[in-house]
Order: C-alpha cells, then sequence, then structure tokens
C-alpha cells in the first residue's frame, strides 16, 4: 500500500472505517503520479459536486447583476408548493414581477397551473433526475429573462432529500412542510431543514382534523436550523400569507 | 436516490481529467455530513460505470467523521446524528468537518 494516499495494489471494494482519513489532502509538487505494481495512483482532490457549484456561483452572480431574487422552493410531494405559488402570483405576482421555474420530473402540469395566473413560466423536466442542478436552472434563467428588480421562483422537484444538496445559486432556501404530513419531518429530513433560511408550515386550515403538534414542529425546526425564520400559512383561506408576503417584499429589498 | 447524479459526476470527472486511461478504482472521501449515503453510492457505481472507462473499476470510499463547534458553549464535539446537537443542548453549530465529498484519487492500469 502507497504510504502516502494510502492506495492499494489490489483492486477491491474496501471500506474503511472509523480513524484519521488514510489520504489526507497532501501538497506536493510532484502531482502525486506514482506507479507500484501493475497500477499508478492518480491524486484528484476534486470537489465531485464542484462543477454544480462553479454553475450555481455563476447564476448567482447572473441574479445579482440584475438585483433578481431567486427562491428555491423545496418540500415533498404535495406539501402545496404549486397552489401556495398559484396564490402569491395572483395576490402579489405583479407588484413582484414573479416568474416562475417549475421543476418536475414529468408533464408540465405544474407551469399550465403558473402560466394560468398570468404569470410567466418555464418548466424542466428531470426525467428520471430527482431534484433540479445549477445547470438546469442557470439554462430556464436565461429562457425566463427576468426583469431587474424582479422575484423568480424556483419550485424544485418534490423530494425532502436530494434537493438539498444541489446549489442553485438562489438568494434564499424555503422549505415547506405540510400539517398534512406530520411534525417529525424536520428530525427526520435534517439535511433539508438545516439549510433552510424560511420554513412555511403550510395547509393550516387543515390543523382540526390532523395530528400535528405546532409547538414541537417549531422546536425542532429551531433546533436543526436556529437561524430559519417560520410562517405558518393556508392558502386556502388566505391566513399567514400576509407575513409570507412581508418576508418576499424585504428580502428582494435586501 | 441524488447519489446516482454524484456518481454520475465522479465518472464525467474522471473521464475528463484522464481522457482514455483504464481506470481500476476510484477513492472518494465521504463526509458524514455531507448528505450522501455510502451504501447508495456502492449500489449506483457498477451500473453508472458500465460502457465507460471505469467499468469494472472498484470504489473506495473513506468515511470522514462530523467535527463541529458549539456557537453557544464553544465546545468542539463530533455530531452522532446530522442534528448537530451539543452536549450543552445548544444545536447552532458550525461544521469544522464533516461534509466533504470528494474525488481523493483514482488507480489506472
Amino acid at each position: 500500500m502507497c504510504a502516502t494516499c494510502g492506495c492499494s495494489d489490489q483492486p477491491r471494494l474496501r471500506l474503511i472505517t472509523g480513524g484519521a482519513d488514510p489520504d489526507p489532502p497532501h501538497e506536493h509538487e510532484h502531482g502525486h503520479e506514482h506507479s507500484h505494481g501493475s497500477g499508478r495512483t492518480i491524486a484528484l482532490q476534486e470537489k465531485v459536486l464542484a462543477r454544480n457549484d462553479a454553475l450555481a456561483v455563476a447564476n448567482r452572480a447572473w441574479l445579482h447583476s440584475r438585483e433578481v431574487l431567486a427562491v428555491n422552493l423545496m418540500s415533498s410531494p404535495g406539501a402545496g408548493k404549486t397552489t401556495l405559488l398559484e396564490r402569491t402570483a395572483r395576490d402579489l405576482g405583479g407588484e413582484l414581477g414573479l416568474s416562475v421555474i417549475e421543476g418536475d420530473q414529468e408533464t408540465a402540469l405544474d407551469a399550465s397551473r403558473i402560466s394560468a395566473t398570468g404569470c410567466r413560466v418555464v418548466q424542466i423536466n428531470t426525467g428520471v433526475g430527482c431534484h433540479l442542478d445549477a445547470a438546469t436552472v442557470g439554462d430556464a434563467l436565461r429562457t425566463l429573462a427576468p426583469p431587474a428588480g424582479s422575484v423568480v421562483v424556483i419550485e424544485n422537484v418534490g423530494n425532502l432529500v436530494c434537493p438539498a444538496l444541489f446549489d442553485l445559486g438562489e438568494g434564499a432556501r424555503i422549505v415547506l412542510a405540510s400539517v398534512t404530513e406530520g411534525a417529525d419531518k424536520p428530525v427526520k429530513y435534517p439535511h433539508m431543514f438545516r439549510q433552510a433560511d424560511l420554513v412555511l408550515v403550510t395547509k393550516t386550515d387543515l390543523l382540526p382534523y390532523v395530528d400535528f403538534d405546532v409547538a414541537r414542529h417549531a422546536a425542532d425546526v429551531k433546533l436543526i436550523s436556529p437561524a430559519a425564520q417560520l410562517i405558518p400559512l393556508s392558502a386556502t383561506t388566505g391566513d399567514g400569507l400576509d407575513a409570507w408576503y412581508d418576508w418576499l417584499r424585504l428580502r428582494r429589498l435586501a | 436516490m441524488h447519489e446516482l447524479s454524484i456518481v454520475e459526476g465522479v465518472i464525467e470527472t474522471v473521464c475528463e481529467r484522464l481522457p482514455g486511461a483504464r481506470v481500476t478504482s476510484v477513492r472518494l472521501t465521504v463526509g458524514a455530513l455531507s448528505g450522501v449515503v455510502t451504501d447508495a453510492l456502492l449500489f449506483c457505481f457498477d451500473l453508472a460505470t458500465e460502457g465507460t472507462s471505469l467499468a469494472g473499476a472498484t470504489l473506495e470510499i473513506t468515511p470522514v467523521p462530523g467535527e463541529c463547534r458549539c456557537r453557544s458553549c464553544g465546545a468542539r464535539f463530533t455530531p452522532d446524528s446530522p442534528i448537530l446537537l451539543c452536549p450543552c443542548g445548544s444545536a447552532d453549530a458550525e461544521v469544522l468537518a464533516g461534509q466533504e465529498l470528494v474525488i481523493a484519487s483514482v488507480k489506472v492500469a
């Protein structure tokens, strides 16, 4: 075994458990290319998400130069992202110059719903993909060409796991948690909630009919993401929407 | 399962960096707080590498434990789950290590 990088001559699957990384980032001039036995080990030390992260940085710069606020809306499927967006577009679409990027594995159903409100929308179908990435969102942004000072909402693929890993270049991350899903989602999906700037508790009009512990949910959100704001709302009755709209207005000016 | 796109990203990067090389193994450094499931990476790898210059290569994974610093009490601690709970009870913590997701090295024939 190479003492520097720990690589082995025996190609096999190996899970190294515990302890220090046997292959710490090591700085040396020769590019760490050497031969031993039949093979050569080449150090790369390259972030797996480097390409996505670089495109996300470019998206962020593009948005910043146009003073456009982009928010990344994430939740499990059926938490009410599109319904909230329809209502938001109707109530606030003109004021914010709102436009929408819709992400779904298939169909343009959500884009049709948003388009019916008079809002500009681009649909991304990810096929087998379970999340949006910075490349497709960058293309969608350029297609959408949002006016300066406006707000773009990116509705990610309904999924509480995978979208958490992929920076899109957004200015804020919003996670929806509907009361019908149960209050335990933040502790079950901490990666997603950890990165949230805002948590919207949706479908609060259904609280009388479901077993959703509002206080416990709020405490868990606070535990996992101490800085995240929390707004309970109902897109059906309109309760709480003013707070959500104020958040968007303030964030756009920030 | 985002691990499939992670693995596809690994294959793409390796093929770009080492065009034409016959790769026999790939070593990834995967932090405990990276949001990636090691078993899922291993599960995808053989399927995703089929038909590429990484076909037949093995995937080796070096795990990195999480390390945090509590913003409330200042203590360093290793979280035992993705919830960054300091023994003092605060979960307001800065991540010092464990978010790595890096292609450390590859071995070529």
